[in-house]
């Protein structure tokens, strides 16, 4: 009951205001913009921090030893803190910038996949994106492990019976998202990492999507990695973070070598330097950093509790008003899920929904979602998905509904 | 621009709904397999050709509107043709789809197909209206008993 108050008291209107993008038109007709799984609108905050930092600060950061040098780098390194402790991930030094959870996936795949050989297993799900595919296959074929898949219940959740018998002795790693792209449903992580961590495995979660719209805190998850990207954060695109344990990232190889990430180099040999600069090569995207600096202290501002519980209003009303379309069937029920509706529509494929929805300038997904494996689950070639952000409106999800009506007209 | 009289055209949504030689092409000459990697739309064109004659000519697969009644169009207005016609009537598509080729100012061999034409203010779907196309040449191509003059 506290939760629907804090959602219903939540201020819609004065956040939409801090998002330049969602005053734009498209041909005349206002932006309504479901696309937020994809990425996501910037507020002013942080494309004045951007701004401000391009024009009154810039300089090579952890490079220059000249006074502008020398703040350009104190407020990069600002934002490691601040990743730091919107993760509660407490040592910075366990906070690697990237350019977005692809990278930070791939760094973990190539140099923590060098310590596993031949007949060692690697657990995923069959809800990944590609991105938390695609590298294990990688990492399987070049290294002879194994790769085992968790199998996905009807309603979306995970099958933790499936997941539990997967699990062994030559488990040592588990690649998990804690947030379908294209389900929504929330994972049980904590758990997971338990099971992985009773039998030796190691656990990177796949924070993509979880981040933006869920507090996390990764001492309590326990997980040894979590990656995420700035520009589903309401930052820019260009920049990530791998979050990962000490430990860990200590014993790990450099991924990609170059600049900044060395202590000596000689034409003979190179040491590295510890983490986290060793996975940081070649200068790194200052901008965009500051930007997710001031993307963390606009959603510090809004506060995690109130966004999250206006989020879910938007899930629970958008679930309802979809659910009474004729011939629609949503894909995805879990108990616990993120603002995500994805849809089959009887009447049309996805591509088309997508086209007839762009022309009341509704901007919503249609395809498979970078995640082939969870369509072909459900047996569907394609969804249309409908993401939601502490931004969108009921009125919206009515509009969307409305335009649905349309293609149901059209292709009726 | 509206998106029914410019994309989705009677015509269109027909062939979608009821889409002609959508069927595998029994012992069929020629074959391809195309892929759209942006939607996962998957389409297998299957052709019989016979002294450069294409006699008969199938679909299948899954897609969106668009490529469906692009590859149904397509099937009915290359029945009977030659190859080279067909090469030529996949040039003249593919241009006209993209803009290069007005087919009110312009010769061409479209015919019917020119309700395509109005894809070319929807850049996101040229890849849907041309897949049929492209894997049609594939087919004729891939086993080389094409000749192009």
């Amino acid at each position: 009951m506290d939760k629907s108050k804090t959602a219903q008291s939540f201020d819609v209107e004065k956040i939409r205001a801090d998002f330049p993008m969602l005053s734009t038109k498209v041909d005349g007709r206002p932006l309504v913009y479901l696309d937020n799984a994809a990425t996501t609108q910037k507020p002013l905050a942080v494309i004045e921090a951007v701004r401000r930092f391009d024009s009154e600060h810039y300089a090579p950061v952890r490079r220059g030893s000249y006074k502008i040098g020398e703040v350009a780098t104190e407020m990069f390194e600002d934002v490691r803190k601040k990743v730091a402790t919107f993760l509660n991930a407490g040592d910075t030094r366990q906070i690697i910038f990237t350019s977005g959870a692809t990278q930070s996936i791939n760094l973990v795949a190539h140099s923590f996949g060098k310590s596993l050989g031949a007949g060692d297993e690697i657990i995923i799900s069959n809800m990944e994106h590609h991105a938390n595919t695609v590298p294990w296959q990688m990492v399987r074929d070049e290294r002879g492990c194994v790769l085992k898949v968790i199998p996905v219940n009807d309603d979306g959740t995970l099958s933790m019976e499936g997941y539990a018998k997967l699990l062994g002795p030559k488990t040592k790693l588990v690649a998990i998202t804690h947030s379908s792209n294209v389900l929504g449903t929330v994972n049980p992580i904590k758990e997971i990492t338990r099971m992985a961590h009773s039998v030796g495995a190691k656990v990177m979660v796949d924070g993509a999507q979880s981040v933006p719209h869920i507090k996390i805190d990764v001492k309590d998850l326990d997980c040894d990695f979590l990656a995420f990207s700035g520009h589903k954060l309401y930052a820019p695109s260009g920049v990530g973070v791998l979050f990962g344990k000490y430990d860990v990232l200590e014993s790990m190889p450099p991924y990609v070598t170059g600049g900044d990430m060395i202590v000596t180099v000689s034409l003979a040999r190179s040491t590295f330097a510890k983490p986290p600069h060793r996975f940081e090569a070649g200068t790194p995207p200052a901008s965009q950093v500051v930007g997710l600096g001031a993307a963390i202290d606009y959603l510090n501002s809004v506060g995690f509790e109130k966004l999250a519980a206006y989020e879910q209003l938007l899930l629970e009303y958008g679930t309802k008003v979809l659910s009474g379309i004729k011939g629609l069937r949503i894909i995805g029920s879990a108990p616990h899920k993120a603002a995500i509706i994805s849809f089959w529509l009887e009447a049309a494929h996805p591509h088309d929904v997508v086209t007839i929805l762009d022309q009341d300038a509704i901007a919503v997904r249609g395809g498979h979602h970078c995640a082939q494996p969870v369509m072909e689950r459900f047996g569907v070639p394609a969804t249309t998905r409908a993401s939601f952000s502490l931004y969108n409106k009921t009125s919206e999800i009515d509009q969307l509904a409305e335009s649905l009506q349309k293609v149901i007209k059209v292709f009726g | 621009m509206s998106y029914q009289s410019d994309l989705y055209q009677q015509v269109i949504l027909d062939h979608n709904k009821n889409p002609k030689n959508f069927r595998e092409v029994d012992g069929h000459s020629h074959s391809c397999d195309g892929y759209n990697p942006l939607c996962g739309d998957k389409i297998k064109v299957e052709m019989k050709i016979a002294d450069g004659l294409i006699e008969d000519v199938g679909f299948s697969g899954s897609g969106c509107a668009i490529s469906k009644a692009s590859a149904s169009l397509m099937t009915v207005n290359i029945k009977g043709k030659t190859v080279d016609e067909a090469r030529v009537m996949f040039d003249e598509f593919h241009k006209m789809v993209v803009g290069e080729l007005d087919t009110k100012s312009a010769k061409h061999h479209l015919g019917r197909l020119t309700i395509f034409e109005g894809v070319r203010e929807f850049p996101s779907r040229i890849k849907c209206a041309s897949l049929a196309w492209h894997t049609l040449v594939c087919a004729i191509d891939k086993t080389g008993e094409a000749t192009i003059e």
